[in-house]
């Protein structure tokens, strides 16, 4: 113990349970709205709209059923999912060249590029998202699949080229060179030993794409209007549609979110350098 | 046949010179080995040959082809890294027939050459495993019968053995040697270990800050040391060197002692002798032992002559003490001098 704990006692044990009360506010902070949704979309629609409510939910599929009868929801959800999808094959296509260039070769502007590429995110959506849907309307790409794709690639592209970039790094140049000198020309070294490597990581930086693009709200409801996504859709029809709707949609957002995120979460921790045994 | 010729081949990086004018001719079937501390180019040169450096400038041929500007697959090479560059995620057959199904060769003869090749590295019975099931040391011989199995006009060696512990290290020295004899192939081997070079070289070429100093046989690199740097980088414990003054006639004054020498003009001369080729006698080089150490092969007599710290190699049953004071004479047939501004050997 340092001399000020010996001094300050009391300072030192306050430090933890002020360090123990905000971890416990962070994790309520996330936590409790999920678990509303989820006691609220298992309820039936009188459930949800009484009060005060059962802290369990009842297993009723009420409401989600309801839901998957609304009119123009099951649209919504094909429309989020071929954006998501688009997004994600574009956003690796895009980034790992990125990322593998980044990790193997110099040139220069090299670390202009770096910070550009994360500068990028530090743009509002809300002051580009005027100008967008303009020049979207100009091109015919307004109400697409496609231009709302190419968007949410925008944003997802800085994270497919850093956390390609992480792991490329960490594929020994000296194994690309061995191929070399086996018969291989770059792109057979690439493909043959390179890929096979990293296609885990790949593959978790391509379902972050996706759930960047299927989680997004603001440029989806901008840039749609009759091909609308689950977020847009939902966003909507906020102020008209019944609450117990409202909570199912949300689960329905949340969940396949959830469960990629977990399923990749080791590779977000190394990019984030967390251990994770 | 598999000759090489390295033509005036230099290398920057930026404003760092790592190569300065390099010139060889390897033999066919000779083993080469590029010795040298670190950063004294060896490596650079030995990737400028395998193709994942390109020279500045200067040409590389093999066989009467040049093949600087050709990629590494295309050259006739087969490369052994230091950290062995073993695919994780390939078995170890799949790892040593890897060259030849790039060749596109049919399955029985890309069987039968990585059976061949995996019986000589003695790891036949590890074909179905993957590399981090492996030691070192087989993860090594992974490397190496994958190098030979391509069959190639020259085999390149950076450091194989280095990340290996020291009697590992030993056998596997021999069995490289063994394995690469029976083998015909020509062969550059990278070592910053001066016995390893000894062990295994058919030439030495001691290369010091992007130079080669000497390129010769082990014995006349031992023996006869171009310049002061490869008689002190040589040899363990390393060469002594006492100043000398002429007394003319082609005599010199040593600590005290007259010797024959070079009938040159110089002002001054460095004398080097080998701490193997010392001998207590009645006369000679006056020394007052510092350090005894008794190393049951022999004893390692640290001692000051003219307050220079110098080292002789004794039989086993000297009997010295540290403040004592000896007489020690050289072997006369192994004096040798160097001049002290060039470095050079002079005769």
């Amino acid at each position: 113990m340092s001399q000020t704990d010996q001094v300050f006692p009391n300072a030192r044990k306050a430090g933890r349970y002020l360090y123990i009360a905000t971890v416990v506010f962070l994790c309520a902070w996330v936590l409790v709205p999920l678990y509303l949704l989820f006691v609220n979309a298992l309820s039936s629609a009188e459930a949800v709209n009484s009060f005060p409510k059962s802290a369990l939910p009842e297993f009723d599929l009420g409401s989600l059923s309801f839901f998957a009868k609304f009119q123009g929801i099951l649209d919504a959800l094909k429309n989020s999912l071929i954006v998501a999808t688009m997004t994600m094959v574009m956003s690796i296509a895009i980034g790992a060249p990125a990322g593998y260039a980044l990790s193997r070769f110099e040139f220069r502007g090299k670390a202009t590029f770096r910070l550009l590429i994360l500068m990028t995110r530090a743009f509002p959506l809300p002051l580009l998202a005027l100008p967008l849907a303009i020049m979207f309307i100009r091109t015919g790409l307004d109400d697409t699949a496609l231009g709302l794709a190419f968007v949410h690639t925008t944003l997802a592209v800085p994270f497919a080229v850093l956390i390609t970039f992480s792991l490329f790094s960490g594929i020994p140049l000296e194994l690309e060179e061995a191929a070399w000198t086996l018969g291989c020309t770059r792109l057979t070294a690439f493909t043959k030993v390179v890929l096979p490597l990293i296609l885990p990581g790949i593959t978790a930086s391509a379902i972050f794409a996706f759930v960047i693009s299927w989680n997004e709200v603001f440029a989806a409801a901008v840039l749609t209007i009759e091909n609308r996504t689950l977020t847009a859709f939902l966003l909507q029809n906020l102020d008209t549609t019944a609450i117990h709707l409202k909570f199912a949609g949300g689960f329905i957002l949340v969940l396949p979110a959830l469960i990629f995120i977990f399923a990749v979460r080791k590779y977000l921790f190394a990019m984030w350098g967390i251990a994770n045994r | 046949m598999a000759e090489i010729q390295i033509k005036n081949v230099e290398k920057w990086f930026g404003s760092y010179q790592a190569l300065k004018s390099i010139d060889l001719t390897i033999s066919d079937q000779e083993f080469m080995v590029l010795l040298g501390a670190s950063g004294c180019g060896k490596t650079t040169l030995l990737r400028i040959i395998a193709g994942l450096e390109t020279a500045s400038q200067g040409e590389v041929w093999i066989n009467d082809r040049r093949i600087d500007h050709l990629a590494p697959k295309d050259r006739g090479i087969a490369m052994v890294f230091q950290n062995y560059a073993v695919f994780p995620h390939l078995t170890v057959f799949e790892n040593i027939g890897f060259g030849l199904r790039m060749q596109r060769r049919p399955n029985h003869e890309v069987k039968a050459r990585v059976e061949r090749n995996a019986e000589l590295m003695h790891i036949e019975q590890l074909l179905g495993r993957y590399s981090g099931e492996l030691s070192g040391g087989q993860r090594q011989r992974v490397a190496v019968a994958r190098a030979l199995a391509m069959e190639p006009d020259v085999i390149l060696m950076d450091e194989p053995l280095s990340n290996l512990d020291a009697l590992l290290r030993l056998e596997m020295r021999a069995e490289l040697k063994g394995v690469l004899a029976e083998s015909k192939t020509t062969a550059i081997y990278v070592t910053h270990d001066q016995v390893e070079a000894m062990s295994l070289a058919d030439r030495i070429s001691v290369m010091h800050q992007g130079r080669i100093i000497q390129a010769a046989d082990p014995l006349s690199v031992y023996r006869d040391p171009a310049e002061r740097f490869v008689g002190s980088f040589i040899g363990n414990p390393p060469m002594n060197f006492l100043p000398a003054t002429p007394e003319g006639g082609g005599k010199w004054r040593v600590a005290g002692q007259s010797y024959a020498g070079p009938k040159t003009d110089h002002t001054a001369l460095d004398f080097a002798i080998r701490p193997e080729d010392l001998q207590p006698s009645a006369a000679g080089l006056a020394a007052v032992v510092k350090v005894v150490e008794p190393l049951g092969a022999h004893v390692l007599v640290t001692c000051a002559i003219d307050g220079q710290m110098f080292r002789a190699v004794l039989d086993s049953d000297t009997k010295l003490a540290a403040g004592e004071t000896i007489t020690l004479q050289p072997n006369a047939d192994r004096i040798r001098w160097f001049d002290p501004q060039s470095q050079v050997l002079v005769r």
